[in-house]
């Protein structure tokens, strides 16, 4: 019991910093990127790359991932994502299945279609037993990680500088340009961000989640869950839907085996039937 | 303007333009013309019979979804289980497959009312999530496997389903021409128009007394419905159902279709789904396995170069076909 309890919250944990870059492009752009996924199974086959090809530590593997993920994020913004922006939602969706459908492929050309193994240090494969609860090392890092990474994100968002531009540019984008806040710039950055974040879940996750080809699509739904239900306003919001949704499937998964996804889409969809705008959302 | 004046107008408007009997009669004419590629006729006549019902409520009425195989799939698989459970007529099955999916999509219509895109965007998407993993666990769909054997009597009686797709391609293309009929039908109606205002703008359309609600539900069903009878025709023709009909790329796909021809008119789905096909027929030669690869590049240049210049492409085609 405790211990489902246990690793679904490291899957939520891993599903928030996956999701976050999502949550804060859509408050700031409205802009419904569903490419997102793309960059973190990006990230998931950097390291992939680092870790099983070139012998790099997992954990020194985890910055670079980021770095790499991030890089991804600044050039697709740059090249491709700017043109989209001021166009329908549809035209939004269209562009970012189509981005989904060209990563799938590709990197079921250049990898393969199966399913990929990060070489974990043995020090996280150890399973510990702390009063009794069969706790597996690797979710108990990943917990502490990921915990550490939002805690660290509420900081940024609430103390510094660029986090309180960011704020406005989420509350209202056009009185903040107004104020002189170069929004355009914010949005790069942190599209950057979310893109690095979202490959450093890719690469933490890929444990669990699996990771092969079809990631993107697979955890399409998972990601929009998470930002929808969670809201765009703050932080927590989908912290605490990420947290609700991974304790949720591992324990569906678990005590009803035979569902299988079925619990999450039906709760999803009454969630959203109750609040269409989220849990913490406003209606905008 | 005196009502018979108005009247005029209207029939002008809505009459048959010459173009649109030689589309229809080339259409039929291809089952003569290719008798090598008609299983490439059938999927195209299917295809188009998907895009029309998507049409109808992303053309006409404005909704975005991203679940409309949801409808497909429920019309496949209930075609299937009543030619393998009942009887193997094909007109049964088509009618399954549109009952059921049109049920389900009555009682899914209210999901869509409230809310923004990206709600509406999220429920489609569950909901066809919600189907798919039904049919992937559930005893009676035969989980991975789909459903196989399933036997299609004659058509009438007296035309059998045979290897090269005569019938197949001769009754899916003859489906699709009296939907469409029906379909062009209901979009100059009162009731189209009234979908239209409340495209434009849905505070506007209320506000003029439209019954913005009962019309979203009422074309919600009515595109359920299409898009079933696209899917039983998939089954009955082919004899074999998939998990791959309630498959997220599907609803990916036949949005792609509605871009390419233009939504908002009903042969966009048609030239669409033709071009899309015959697309796929060529580049499918050289790499089955990567076609979502150019599928997605297609979307993406799409977006880039912009719908509405493609749309342009079209625009002789729609003011001589209406």
């Amino acid at each position: 019991m405790l211990t489902i309890l246990f690793d679904g919250v490291a899957y939520g944990m891993v599903l928030f910093i996956l999701a976050v870059g999502l949550s804060v492009t859509l408050g700031l752009m409205n802009f419904i990127n569903l490419a997102h996924g793309s960059f973190a199974m990006a990230g998931g086959y950097i390291a992939v790359l680092l870790v099983n090809r070139l012998g790099i530590p997992f954990l020194a593997a985890l910055p670079l991932v980021f770095l790499a993920a991030a890089l991804l994020g600044v050039v697709a913004e740059r090249v491709l994502y700017v043109h989209v922006y001021r166009k329908s939602h549809l035209d939004q969706v269209l562009f970012s299945i189509g981005l989904v459908f060209m990563s799938v492929a590709a990197v079921d050309y250049f990898m393969g279609s199966q399913q990929q193994f990060i070489e974990l240090p043995e020090t996280l494969r150890r399973r510990h037993q702390i009063l009794g609860i069969a706790l597996g090392g690797y979710r108990a890092f990943i917990i502490v990680a990921c915990g550490a990474l939002a805690v660290l994100l509420e900081l940024v968002l609430s103390r510094t500088r660029f986090g309180m531009k960011l704020r406005a540019g989420v509350d209202n984008a056009t009185v903040a340009r107004g104020l002189g806040i170069n929004v355009n710039r914010v949005f790069a950055l942190t599209f950057a961000a979310g893109s690095g974040l979202a490959g450093l879940g890719g690469a933490l996750g890929a444990e669990f989640l699996g990771l092969d080809p079809t990631f993107p699509l697979k955890f399409l739904v998972y990601f929009l869950i998470v930002v929808a239900v969670g809201g765009t306003t703050t932080l927590l919001g989908p912290f605490v839907a990420a947290l609700i949704l991974g304790v949720a499937d591992v324990a569906g998964k678990y005590y009803v085996p035979a569902a299988g996804g079925f619990i999450i889409y039906t709760v999803m969809v009454a969630i959203l039937l109750w609040r269409p705008h989220g849990l913490f959302g406003e209606a905008r | 303007m005196s009502t018979a004046t108005a009247r005029d107008f209207f029939r002008r408007r809505t009459a048959w333009r010459p173009l649109e009997f030689v589309f229809w009669l080339a259409a039929f004419a291809s089952v003569l013309v290719f008798p090598s590629r008609l299983l490439l006729v059938n999927d195209v006549a299917i295809l188009g019979l998907f895009a029309i019902s998507l049409d109808l409520i992303l053309g006409f009425a404005g909704i975005l979804s991203l679940g409309h195989a949801a409808f497909f799939g429920i019309g496949a698989y209930a075609a299937g289980l009543v030619a393998l459970d009942l009887a193997g007529d094909p007109f049964l099955g088509l009618a399954a497959g549109g009952l059921a999916a049109g049920v389900v999509g009555l009682a899914t219509s209210f999901l869509i009312l409230r809310g923004s895109d990206l709600t509406r965007l999220m429920i489609t998407i569950g909901v066809a999530s919600i189907f798919l993993e039904i049919a992937n666990r559930a005893e009676f769909t035969g989980g991975a496997n789909g459903l196989s054997g399933i036997a299609i009597g004659p058509l009438v009686g007296f035309f059998p389903f045979d290897l090269y797709g005569r019938t197949a391609a001769i009754l899916s293309l003859s489906v699709t021409f009296f939907l469409f009929l029906l379909a062009r039908r209901l979009i100059f109606s009162p009731f189209g128009q009234s979908l239209r205002a409340l495209k434009e703008n849905r505070l506007r359309a209320g506000a003029i007394g439209v019954p913005t609600h009962a019309r979203i539900v009422a074309i919600y069903t009515v595109a359920a419905i299409y898009a079933g009878i696209a899917g039983a025709l998939l089954a009955v023709t082919t004899q074999f159902v998939s998990l791959d009909v309630l498959a997220f790329r599907r609803s990916a796909e036949v949005l792609l279709v509605l871009v390419l021809g233009g939504a908002g008119w009903l042969y966009g789905g048609l030239i669409g789904a033709l071009v899309l096909k015959v697309l796929q027929d060529q580049v499918a030669d050289l790499t089955e396995q990567y076609w979502e690869f150019w599928l997605g590049l297609v979307l993406v240049v799409i977006v880039l170069v912009g719908r509405d210049r493609i749309a342009r492409l079209w625009r002789l085609p729609r003011v001589l076909l209406r």
